[in-house]
This record gives C-alpha cells, structure tokens and sequence, in this order.
C-alpha cells in the first residue's frame, strides 16, 4: 500500500533532486567537451581560420609528427615520476604522521593539506623563487659549499617533477590515511605476537592492508600530474612543452584551435585510458580481500 | 610451581594508575581470569603480559626467567584479541600458517598443522576462505586456531567472546575450555563477564580500580566474596545494612530494621555498621503463616525460564528473590509471604564507608 502511494512520486524525486548537479555537469563539462570533440575534427586555415568541415588531419598531424611523441612522452615520464616520487615520499610520511600524539598528528596533518588551501599558480611560483639560480635552494648549496656552478632546477625536469610532487602530494597522503584508518590497530601487535619482527610485520600486514589506499593515491596523482598546466608551464617554461601547455599554446599562440582540440582530446582518452585500465586491475586485483 | 608470576606491576599513563603493584603467580596449564568491569586495569595487564605496553614498575617472570624488557615477538606467546584481529588479506589457512612460518614452519608440516588446527576449533576444509567470508563465530574460532597453531607456553585472551551471541558464547565456552585442558596450555583471560569467568576459570582474579581484590576458585569467589565489589560484581546479590549488636562462638547477631539476623562468624567488632549479603538464589519463598520467616509482599515476578525473579518489599527492605521454576508457581503479586534462608548463607562485609 504504501509502497503503491509513493511509487509515482519516488520516480521523479530523484530526477529533480539530481537536476542542479546534472545541469550543472552538462553545460560546464559534458557541451564544452562535446564541442572540443568536434572542434578537433575541423580544419585550419591559416587567413581563413576555422573551417567548419569534417576531417581527421588534425589526428595525423599529431600522430605522424615526433614533436608530440616527445611531449607525450615526456608527459609520461613526468607523470609517472611525480606518482613514484609522491609513493616514495607520501607513504612513510602518513604512516609517521598516523602513529603521531593527540596534538602534533592534527598539527602535522594541516602542515601537509594545507597547501591544498593555496593556489597552485601562487605555490608554483613559490618554488620557481626557491628554485631561481639565485634562489634559496642554490645560496644554501653555495653557502654548504656543495658546489660551485648553480645548480639548474629552473626549467629543467628536475624543477618540474620537485614542484608538481609537493603540490599532488595530499591527494596520497589523503588516500593512504583513509586506508590507514580502516586497519584494525590490533592487526600489528598480532603480527609481533606471531613472532614477526616489526618490518615483517610492516610488509606482509600493514603494507598489504593499505596498498589499495596507495594505488588509489597513484591513479589521482597520475590523472591529475598527467594533465597539469599551471606547474610546467611556469616552472618548465616555453621549452619544456607537456601535452597540457602544448595544447594551450595551439589555441593561444597559433591560434589553431583545432589542432589544440585534438591534442586535449588525445590527452583526455590516453588519461581515460590508462587511469581506468589500472582501476580495473585493481578492482580484481583486491575485490576478493577488500569488497564489502 | 609459579610458571607465569606478575610480580607488583604496575603502569601508570600520564596521571592515570591503570594497574597498581599486581601481583599474581600462574601455575603451568592453569586458566587464570581477569574479572573486572572496563578500567579495571585488566587490558592493561594482559597487554603487558604479551609484551605490547611496558609496565612502568614491577617484573614479569616466564619458567623463571624475566622478561620484562623482552620485545612481544620474542615472547611466544598466543592471543587473541578482542577485534580478532585477523588478517584480512590473507586465506584463513594463511592467517595460521603466519606464526607457524615466523617460526620457521615450512611445507608440508606446515601444511598438516594448519589441517589439524582446523580440525580442533571445528572448521575443517575452511582454509582457503577469507576472513570477510566468515561468520563472527567462526572468525572467532580462526583467531582461537591461529593462536594455538604456534603451540605457545603460554595463551592470552582478550575478551574474545564479546562480539558473540549469547548461545554462541556459552557453546564457545565449553569448547574452549575443553581444548585449553586437552593440550594443557596456561591461559590468562580477561573479561568483563563473570558467567565466563566462572564457566572456564581455575581461578579467578577479580579486579577493582588496577588491584586484584580478589583471587580464588569460581566457587570461593561467588560464595565468599571479600569485598562489597566482589560480591556485586559476581552475580546478584541483596544488600541489606545493618548493625552489629552481639557476637558469640559462632555468630554475630545483626540487627537490620526491626529483626535480628544469625551470620556466621566473622570477627566484626560490636556497634560497627555492617553489610549482609544475601543470594537471591539462597531465598526461599513460604506461605505468611510460616514460622520464624521475615514477613513480605510479592512486588513483582518475573518468569526467566529456568526460574522466577521475585521482588518483594519485605521488613528488611526490598529484596530479589530467585525461585526455581520446580513445582507450583510462585505466590502472585500483592500476595504475602514469609522469607526463609540458612544462617550460613548470610554474609558479612564493612560497609564502604567503614571501609574508609
């Protein structure tokens, strides 16, 4: 009965309840997308600008040229350093920061989120004045007497991948944190009673346990290091193109808006690609251990 | 011989004394329990017994030998912990063989170790499942076979039965005990409730504010409690105050309201406050015409199945009575009756505040 009376209305609550976010979606993310798509698949003319017919030059363009092997392999690279680094660093740094006393684990967490609070532009910026041949880091090496010659961070890759690791690096140490929380804190003092020592303990336990929290952590910062603008731009400069800022320059400097479509395009299904390959994986990798 | 000896730990956190110079010998093959109600200090114990808190004073003592400072994987010693703590990431058959391969168990050893403690906790042929496909019963029973496995000197529960069923929890009980005695492994047990405590105990080792305040046989520790706590915490019990008002050879005479009751001996100067204590299982129910009995009116009754639990207002005061449900039923509510016991389930305790 009951059931019966609310049947008409619970088909189209949630229609009306999902609206604002649906519009919202649609006329910010999925036409502007839409429009990129067929964008890319026009051609340019240098005097006559756009022309609106239908063709996959573009597509060959990029595909047959190995200026943009390089900047999407470079993208790659950069990438997947920035994932490694942020694993490398991130992991220990929230297990340390997990085992921390009432008032310094909430101090140290606001430490490590808190750049999340300021922009991206203004961070970047911060390391390319820390990065600078006479910047911090090179006075302090001077100063140590490391060395003599600055030290090049300042559109170099190293200067890139430094700055775009610290700046992604909350979004590992949110992921791990999560997945640290869901372990039972008796699970480790079972493995010491079983007679492992500590680091046994840490791989065959604590590590399983949370490496779902880690591969998570590394599919947003891949997703998100693969397509940054802001960091490479600034810190890597005109030379050092990622897909991102080769894309921008196409539509802003040559003003060839669809070759730039394309390139976005490309980077979004190579993104797509490989972010959702991974999650499949992963998916059946742990669903046994870990679903439910 | 003492096989485990706590020797006056004690641990303190900040300002907060969570276990206060506690003493306690185990003889080898004993099933000793820590009986309190939480913050006892129980836990605490437990935890640096296995090695997972150091104890801020005292000494832990193993066959002789001291180790206080020893790290817990050096120890050997089985637990189960109150969560299980079971690894999920890893095939039931996995979980046990981990302590078995820390100690250098491999292959078909292993192997055949892990069937056989599969088939002492009843779980045969569930090697292969993952923790998350278990019940809570039979997690339980993995956690229990996971820490025999490694045939420890010495077994350590911790509340392992709190997140079963009732029915679930009394089956465990007898089980458990049953596999305790046949590979005769010294078994410390800490837990909050005392059917428990008593079912599987040798002795129990009641604890109150981080001391044992009491340490005997089930039996010893329900029927002759030491203290208010102990009496209250084993069991039900009725608390009828009073005044001692003469002593004999045999008894003192205790006056409570209007009557005189007969306790056994025990030596309580004249004139001190006192408290008696009756079981309500040691009250029996007779008609009002009945001789020498204190006068009562039935308030309640409740049916529990295997008994009645009467509450009646009586001279003394309101008291709970436990009538066993054999012959004819209790007198209804409203009704009057006169209450019997024997003398020498009577017992004496210094009220609190005698107590200081």
């Amino acid at each position: 009965m009951a059931e019966a009376a609310s049947g008409p209305r619970a088909g189209s609550a949630p229609w009306f309840l999902s609206a604002p976010a649906l519009l919202l979606f649609l006329g910010l993310l999925v036409i502007p997308l839409a429009l990129t798509a067929v964008l890319s698949f026009h051609s340019f003319d240098g005097t006559r600008g756009v022309l609106p017919d239908f063709t996959a030059r573009n597509y060959l363009e990029v595909f047959s040229d190995p200026y943009y092997y390089e900047i999407f392999l470079r993208t790659a690279g950069l990438a997947l350093a920035v994932t490694l680094l942020s694993v490398l660093f991130g992991v220990p740094e929230t297990i340390i920061l997990s085992r921390m006393k009432a008032p310094w684990r909430g101090i140290f967490l606001i430490v490590i989120l808190g750049p999340l609070l300021v922009s991206v532009v203004v961070r970047t910026l911060g390391w390319a004045i820390l990065m600078g041949n006479n910047g911090l880091i090179n006075a302090g090496l001077r100063a140590l007497g490391l060395t003599d010659e600055p030290v090049r961070l300042l559109f170099t890759m190293t200067g890139v991948v430094i700055a775009l690791t610290h700046v992604l690096m909350p979004f590992m140490v949110i992921s791990v944190w999560a997945s640290l929380q869901k372990l039972d804190p008796q699970v480790e003092n079972a493995g010491l009673s079983f007679g492992a020592a500590p680091f046994t303990v840490f791989r065959r336990v604590i590590l399983p346990q949370i490496l779902p929290g880690i591969l998570s952590g590394g599919i947003i910062v891949f997703a998100l290091a693969a397509s940054a603008f802001a960091t490479p731009a600034i810190l890597g400069g005109r030379r050092l193109k990622v897909v991102a800022t080769a894309a921008y320059d196409e539509f802003l400097s040559t003003l060839n808006w669809p070759l730039g479509a394309s390139i976005a395009i490309l980077l979004l299904v190579a993104n797509v690609i490989v972010i959702a390959g991974f999650n499949r994986w992963l998916e059946r990798r742990y669903a046994q251990v870990f679903e439910g | 011989m003492t096989f485990l000896q706590l020797d006056q730990l004690g641990k303190t956190f900040g300002d907060f004394r969570a276990v206060e110079s506690l003493s306690l010998d185990v003889e080898r093959g004993e099933f000793i329990s820590l009986l309190g109600p939480s913050g006892c200090g129980k836990t605490t114990t437990l935890q640096m017994v296995a090695g997972f808190v150091e104890p801020t004073r005292g000494r832990i003592r193993l066959n002789g030998a001291d180790i206080t400072a020893m790290r817990p994987e050096k120890r050997g010693m089985g637990v189960v912990f109150q969560s299980y703590a079971l690894f999920p990431h890893m095939t039931v058959a996995d979980n046990i063989g981990f302590g078995l391969e820390m100690r250098g168990m491999r292959g078909a050893e292993k192997l055949k170790r892990i069937d056989e403690t599969l088939e002492l906790v009843r779980l045969p042929g569930l090697g292969k499942r993952y923790p998350k496909e278990l019940s809570g019963g039979q997690r339980q029973r993995v956690a229990i076979a996971r820490a025999l496995a490694v045939r420890p000197e010495v077994l350590l529960l911790d509340e392992p039965m709190s997140n079963l069923d009732a029915k679930l929890r009394e089956d465990m009980h007898v089980e458990l005990r049953g596999i305790q005695r046949h590979l005769g492994i010294t078994t410390i047990l800490v837990t909050h409730d005392q059917v428990e405590a008593m079912t599987m105990s040798d002795r129990i080792a009641v604890m109150h504010g981080g001391r044992i305040v009491q340490l005997a046989t089930p039996y010893e520790a329900y029927e002759r409690p030491e203290s208010a706590f102990a009496s209250s915490f084993l069991g039900k019990t009725n608390v009828l105050k009073g005044v001692v008002e003469a002593r004999n050879m045999r008894c003192c005479e205790v006056r409570v309201g209007d009557s005189l009751l007969h306790v056994p001996h025990q030596e309580k100067p004249l004139a001190r406050e006192v408290n008696v204590y009756v079981r309500p299982e040691k009250v029996k129910l007779a008609p009002a015409s009945a001789a020498n009995g204190i006068p009562a009116t039935i308030r309640t009754r409740l049916f529990l199945g295997n008994h009645w639990l009467v509450e009646v207002d009586s001279a003394l005061g309101p008291m709970r009575v436990s009538h066993p449900n054999i012959g004819a039923v209790p007198p209804a509510e409203g009704e009057a009756v006169a209450l019997h016991w024997l003398d020498d389930d009577l017992r004496l305790l210094d009220t609190e505040a005698a107590n200081g």
